[in-house]
């Protein structure tokens, strides 16, 4: 919710390397699974994926007991490793490439799935866990 | 050479993003829908240009890849309930898109 705590420069570093880190991981699927002309497949698996681990993390003990965990793993990692600006940017090409309904279709399905990943990995998580991961800024 | 000039832009995207939610975000995550919005814009802006290899890595992938985020995204509009949600899908989506295509047509007219 609201900030309770000021900036750390140790959070903030940890989301830095994490970053750098999800960022490299996200680029290196990219290039290994070379995208083609039509759905962006790879954007589409690495942010599903990526929204199912931001979620599992509140559920599991060993990262909620070191305080830098949380931004490290969750905003830094994961919020490296998925992207909004690509989804937004293959959507736009799409169009433009005359393919206005798989654009929709990537939209829509990149949305729901990711949706879908959440509600299936907040089974293993109570909303108290959530709360808590929340104000511990892991999901940022 | 690539791989590094991922981690630098990264290095970077990733704490303004956490700089930004923290400052902002409230019962909406105003702070990492404006990061997302922001992203999308400047990456369709920076395809315009057509940008070289090393600068789109920078710049695109690094940069604006962790500046912007769908896990926080999907996480923020899920647990927030139906109405919260919708309202975080909406402002984030359709001015992200939005922005992004014409970011890129200003891009492609410099």
């Amino acid at each position: 919710m609201t900030p309770r705590h000021p900036l750390h420069l140790t959070v903030l570093l940890a989301v830095a390397v994490g970053g750098a880190l999800g960022a490299c991981a996200r680029y290196g699927l990219t290039t290994w699974f070379e995208q083609g002309p039509g759905f962006p497949w790879t954007t589409f698996a690495v942010n599903v994926s990526g929204s199912f681990l931001l979620a599992l993390l509140p559920g599991i003990p060993a990262v909620r007991r070191q305080p830098l965990l949380p931004p490290l793993l969750g905003t830094g990692v994961l919020g490296g490793y998925t992207t909004l600006s690509a989804w937004s940017e293959e959507s736009r090409a799409l169009v433009a490439d005359g393919s206005a309904g798989l654009a929709a279709l990537y939209v829509a399905g990149t949305l729901a799935a990711c949706l879908a990943a959440v509600a299936l990995a907040d089974r293993w998580s109570t909303p108290d866990a959530r709360h808590e991961f929340e104000d511990e800024e892991g999901d940022l | 050479m690539t791989l590094l000039l991922v981690a630098l832009g990264a290095a970077v995207g990733a704490p303004l993003r956490y700089v930004a939610a923290h400052l902002l975000d409230g019962r909406l995550h105003h702070g990492t829908i404006l990061v997302n919005v922001v992203g999308s814009l400047l990456l369709g802006i920076f395809s315009g240009l057509a940008l070289g290899d090393h600068a789109m890595a920078l710049l695109g992938v690094g940069f604006c890849g962790a500046l912007t985020t769908y896990s926080a995204f999907a996480v923020q509009a899920h647990d927030r309930g139906p109405r919260l949600g919708a309202a975080t899908v909406l402002l984030t989506a359709v001015p992200a898109l939005g922005l992004c295509a014409l970011g890129f047509w200003l891009g492609a007219q410099l």
